[in-house]
């Protein structure tokens, strides 16, 4: 068994600042062992743990997706050391990726359902993946509607605007851009919190999944909407965030519970979660 | 399985032996307390101790340990890259742990070895490290062993049991490698009946001398929230000044962090001891603390033991009663009380 301490050695290829208050940065990596690519096998929804020699190492959603080849990406907001760090790194540089780590959205189980994703802010990543590789012409038959919700404060926060774009104008997905206020004359979409425009929009719930993320406010007022929809919580999906090390289970400090939240999630069904101790 | 009989003035040459192949880890009196230390000089072995102020389990998970060393330097093609350190890691044989703090290994066991993924440290430590136990005659106030489901004279987790005689040491072997050191034992004869039911009769007089302070059964049967929920949390946690002595002495607490230090542009990535009793434990980058209060980080340190564990691995619970954390707790905080508030099953000892 390899040691899973040890990080795969990337390269820096890209870095894209995302947000207009430059706090969200998505860096796309490349391995430098081909054969490391070749064992870095991932679903959408699962995590890596950053490694920056000398600095440490965070926890962060894999944004690409695994039907796209050559690269990883992640999304990274900059708030303590290591992502300060990060921001600062330059094409080229070393670092290091651990992983794939946790479970994955239950792509098996929603084979043939309705998929509905809610997403706000910065959390929108592993939803990105999860978008993309639905819409991979490989897996776009196995789901049925594919609908998106996603705010943000304003539009300059909003990550991923090409592709926001692009996907808005497919017929094999529905999109539903919103952000909580703007003066911007040129916004053509929802102005409004993500929990109304949800509600307005109402995605049926029938033979549907909802996959929310984003903060914890937002996603306190989604979850009674999804109910008044019919959602029932095994049919409700969140991601959860923790503060990790270790990103395998060990280190003891993510628990929910019983729970782990990064070997044993960071996906979990909102029936699990009302199983586990209120504490996250 | 293989039981000999060696007389007092004879083991320093069975374990000079053992000296002679193996590393041997024996406690050692540092001031007014033992520590397990390495030991070359088998006349220096020391049995006289109740149990030793730190327990053993810095010798499979070291309090620091470095893991991976990286260069930083300008133009060096390996920068930033971490390779893992290597390590020696030989036989090692502990003389002389005790029952409880042997069976705290076996309950680690699960966390580091999974099917998934396997802490190569832990596991390499535990694989090259024989376990000879001594059975405790005389226990302590603090210890409830047989509360947890084990007891003074418990084999199951060692791999030879010592019991320590008027004339001399009977020695079972429990496993394979405790029949190998037996097997090497000229020192030794096989134990006769009388050595046989006089190590028995020691065992059981120890056993009675230990109260049954708790049932575990109802750990199971209540649900994980409603223990949550408890208001007894509010006057468990009232005292504790979030010190961590009690995390740092436990055999059972593992936790650790990970962290990286430089040495101009030299660096390397540790592993070091962690509690749950910090606050840093769990803050967020965000500044969002899932426990912040102090009641949640003491609540997490009962419930983990004694539920959580209890319930992911349908075993435990993950206190071997060794009775340290009672010892020496400056605010007086009794594990055992505590258990048998959650347990709801039995008199408080204090």
């Amino acid at each position: 068994m390899k040691n899973p301490y040890l990080p795969y050695p990337v390269r820096i290829q890209e870095i894209i600042t995302e947000t207009q208050d430059r706090n969200l940065k998505t860096f796309k990596l490349v391995f430098l062992n081909p054969e490391d690519e070749a064992g870095f096998v991932y679903m959408p929804g699962q995590f890596a743990e950053l490694s920056v020699a000398g600095q440490g190492e965070v926890p962060i959603g894999i944004a690409s997706s695994p039907t796209e080849k050559g690269f990883l990406m992640f999304t990274v907001n900059r708030v303590g050391r290591v992502t300060t760090y990060l921001h600062n790194m330059k094409p080229g540089d070393v670092m290091g990726v651990r992983g794939p780590l946790g479970n994955w959205y239950p792509w098996e189980e929603m084979k043939g359902k309705n998929v509905v994703i809610i997403g706000g802010g910065f959390a929108f990543t592993t939803l990105r993946s999860s978008i993309v590789w639905m819409l991979d012409p490989a897996h776009r038959k196995d789901y049925g509607d594919i609908t998106v919700v996603y705010g943000a404060r304003n539009p300059g926060m909003l990550l991923y605007k090409d592709e926001l774009v692009a996907w808005e104008q497919r017929d094999d997905i529905t999109m539903h851009l919103t952000v909580d206020a703007t003066d911007d004359p040129t916004w053509k979409y929802n102005v409004g919190f993500v929990p109304a425009v949800t509600k307005e929009k109402a995605p049926g719930a029938e033979n549907a999944y909802a996959i929310v993320c984003g903060p914890p406010i937002m996603i306190k007022f989604t979850l009674p909407v999804l109910t008044d929809l019919g959602f029932p919580p095994e049919r409700i999906i969140t991601s959860l965030e923790m503060r990790m090390k270790c990103g395998i289970g060990m280190c003891g400090r993510c628990n929910i519970g019983t729970e782990y939240v990064c070997k044993d999630g960071p996906v979990f069904s909102m029936e699990k979660l009302a199983t586990l101790p209120n504490e996250y | 399985m293989l039981k000999i009989f060696v007389p007092k003035d004879k083991m320093p040459r069975w374990i000079g032996r053992i000296m002679d192949g193996a590393r041997v880890f024996a406690p050692v009196k540092e001031g007014d307390g033992y520590r397990f230390r390495l030991v070359t000089r088998p006349d220096k072995l020391d049995f006289s101790y109740q149990n030793t102020r730190l327990s053993p389990k810095e010798l499979v998970h070291p309090p620091a340990e470095a893991m991976f060393s990286y260069s930083l330097k300008k133009g060096d093609p390996k920068a930033g890259i971490l390779e893992e350190i290597p390590k020696a890691l030989g036989t090692r044989v502990v003389m002389g742990i005790r029952p409880c703090d042997a069976k705290a290994f076996q309950l680690v066991d699960v966390n580091f070895v999974t099917d998934q993924y396997m802490d190569p440290w832990w596991q390499r430590r535990r694989q090259n490290t024989v376990l000879v136990g001594l059975g405790c005659h005389e226990p302590c106030s603090t210890c409830f062993c047989t509360s947890v489901g084990s007891g003074p004279f418990d084999a199951g987790a060692l791999d030879v049991l010592m019991t320590d005689l008027p004339e001399g040491y009977l020695l079972e072997a429990v496993t394979e490698a405790g029949r190998a050191l037996l097997a090497d034992a000229p020192e030794g004869a096989p134990a006769s009946d009388t050595v046989l039911t006089e190590a028995r009769f020691l065992a059981q007089q120890a056993e009675k001398a230990l109260p049954r302070l708790f049932m575990l059964d109802p750990l199971r049967e209540k649900a994980m929230t409603a223990l949550f929920q408890e208001a007894f949390w509010e006057e468990v946690q009232f005292a504790c000044i979030n010190c961590g002595t009690c995390t740092f002495l436990c055999p059972t607490c593992w936790c650790f962090d990970i962290q990286d230090e430089v040495h101009q542009q030299e660096g390397v990535r540790l592993r070091l001891w962690d509690s749950c009793m910090f606050p840093l434990f769990t803050l967020h980058g965000s500044g969002h603390n899932p426990r912040n209060q102090k009641l949640q980080r003491v609540r997490q340190r009962f419930m983990h033991k004694f539920k959580y564990y209890v319930d992911k691995y349908g075993n435990g619970p993950a206190c071997v009663g060794c009775g340290r954390c009672v010892q020496y707790c400056p605010v007086n905080i009794d594990i055992r009380r505590v258990a048998a508030m959650m347990t709801a099953s039995c008199v408080c000892p204090t």
